[in-house]
């Protein structure tokens, strides 16, 4: 029964019901779907960083080519937003396609710089692009979803819809990792040479993961700009990248439910430290090193691990290792 | 090399050895010549596609994954004779979950078959170095290969674990694996090998079966040393 009631299936399953009994303010689900959104950015990117092993520090760009296509072409209302979505996974995958070739040949800090450095392109092209992105002051009047007749026009509308997504990546995501592609993935982050001595076409499943991730962004991205219908490109700086990548660190590498839990604890905790006014970023840098000094492996291994050996200490058992 | 015979390489230190391997397994690249594979011509081919046709290794310096369970690592060796893509696996399609059931099944075969079923679920970083090499060549061998190539699979083993080593691969031997062997420990080659090639600075200075070799006077002169006693 215990086993039950502790699969991380069901608890998330009855945690997005149940939320919404309790929460009624809707800016509270504007911060809920935002903490959807950034899962689906987090654990996409947890794919290529935590199991595969190949850092992004360019993720926002995708996040961003999502985000406007969508934008774009709905806010001059030419085409169904349904459709847009579509097409932004298409300008994204293909994109992450052409860039992935030539850089995916790089390792570690050169593979950093060189996706930074197509993250700042897109940045600029997002904010000098005035005719189609409205420049540095952003796009206006997007319109909201729609699903079949149904306006999803309020927050609370949209948090189902988000949190079914979130729910359907993340058991898609875990059931990857879990194959025989994901079981290569992870094989390649520790040591490509053996990986190609047994047959896995290393470079071919590196693009593969790096699309993939770049598709979770995009469909994030279109979402993002139908929830807040309006974007701007400092959404969709170098900053933000970063702080996908402080995301999947804080929430435990290769951890699908890390990705959750670290995506929520830092879109949460600046609300929350606002309190402190100019001291905000200070304590939230604070709080990033402790975290990391005290649960290397993240968030969800970490505190599995302080709970395992309470419990073994509590029972008087062996004593922990 | 014929089929089924156990081929031993040695010569000194930069003798050319583990070049020979990363030529064959397609990790160099030949600047001259042609690598034969079952008359196909192999030279230039990119690792992963060597390995597709058969062709495993064992690494001087063990390389397992180290996060990947033992069991795990053994379905890695899967790799080869399996399909399924990344939609299929994700999705959890029916042949997939079939292919990987079939993948779990082997694999546990084959942990068993070295004796390291007991440690399936350990992650691979945890077992001793005798214990990662019969890791690495159960790995391999997963991979159904017509060809084994094994880098000093005997380096860092203790005298019982090197004794397993050489019947292990008499053993594989029987079953009509061809297995090409580059080791220092001159008592192991000279039990299981059934030719010997001697390269020093790159040539082929001596071939033929051990007794043979072990009278050869220019390889006792480059490499046996005045004192052998085999």
């Amino acid at each position: 029964m215990t086993r039950l009631l502790l699969n991380p299936w069901l608890l998330f399953a009855a945690g997005v019901l149940l939320v919404p009994q309790a929460v009624t303010n809707q800016y509270y689900f504007t911060l809920l779907n935002i903490i959807g959104i950034h899962t689906i950015l987090v654990v996409g990117l947890n794919l290529l960083m935590g199991y595969a092993g190949q850092i992004s520090l360019g993720h926002a760009a995708f996040f961003g080519l999502g985000a406007y296509t969508s934008g774009i072409l709905t806010a001059a209302g030419v085409v169904n937003p349904w459709l847009a979505l579509l097409l932004g996974l298409v300008v994204s995958g293909s994109a992450a396609f052409l860039i992935g070739i030539p850089v995916l040949k790089l390792r570690g800090y050169y593979l950093a710089m060189a996706t930074l450095g197509f993250g700042v392109i897109i940045f600029i092209v997002l904010v000098q692009g005035h005719r189609f992105t409205g420049g540095p002051s952003g796009l206006h009047g997007i319109p909201s979803l729609s699903l079949g007749g149904f306006p999803l026009d309020t927050p609370f509308r949209l948090y189902f819809l988000v949190w079914t997504c979130v729910g359907l990546l993340l058991a898609f995501s875990a059931n990857l990792v879990d194959s025989r592609v994901g079981r290569a993935l992870r094989a390649l982050h520790d040591s490509e040479t053996a990986a190609q001595s047994l047959a896995v076409h290393t470079a071919r499943l590196k693009l593969q993961i790096f699309v993939l991730s770049a598709l979770y962004a995009s469909l994030a991205g279109s979402l993002y700009a139908h929830t807040l219908n309006f974007i701007a490109p400092s959404s969709f700086d170098i900053m933000f990248s970063i702080k996908l990548v402080t995301m999947v660190v804080v929430g435990g590498m290769a951890s699908i439910w890390g990705s959750l839990l670290g995506a929520a604890t830092l879109t949460v905790l600046p609300e929350f430290l606002a309190f402190f006014q100019e001291f905000e970023v200070v304590i939230y840098g604070a709080i990033l090193m402790v975290v990391m000094i005290f649960l290397p492996r993240g968030l969800v291994r970490g505190l599995m691990d302080l709970w395992e050996r309470r419990h073994r200490l509590t029972e008087g058992g062996t004593t922990p290792g | 090399m014929p089929p089924g015979r156990v081929k031993a390489v040695i010569g000194p230190n930069g003798a050319g050895k583990t070049t020979l391997f990363n030529l064959v397994t397609g990790f160099l690249i030949p600047d001259a010549g042609r690598i034969l594979s079952l008359g196909a011509e192999i030279q230039g081919e990119p690792a992963h596609a060597t390995a597709a046709r058969g062709i495993a290794r064992t690494f001087q310096l063990v390389q397992l994954f180290d996060h990947l369970t033992v069991l795990e690592n053994v379905m890695v060796g899967r790799h080869r004779l399996t399909r399924a893509g990344m939609l299929a696996g994700a999705l959890r399609l029916p042949r997939a979950r079939r292919e990987d059931a079939a993948i779990r099944r082997d694999a546990w075969e084959a942990l068993e078959m070295v004796g390291l079923a007991v440690r399936a679920h350990q992650p691979a970083a945890a077992l001793p170095l005798g214990l990662k090499r019969l890791l690495e060549i159960a790995r391999a061998l997963a991979a159904q290969p017509i060809l084994l190539l094994l880098d000093e699979p005997a380096s860092g083993l203790d005298p019982v674990e090197t004794e397993r080593l050489g019947e292990m691969i008499l053993d594989l031997k029987a079953r009509g694996v061809t297995v090409l062997l580059v080791e220092h420990d001159m008592s192991l080659t000279m039990e299981v090998a059934d030719d010997i090639a001697v390269l020093n600075y790159g040539r082929l200075i001596a071939e033929g079966p051990p007794r043979a070799i072990q009278r050869h006077p220019e390889v006792i002169a480059a490499y046996l040393g005045t004192d052998w006693q085999g």
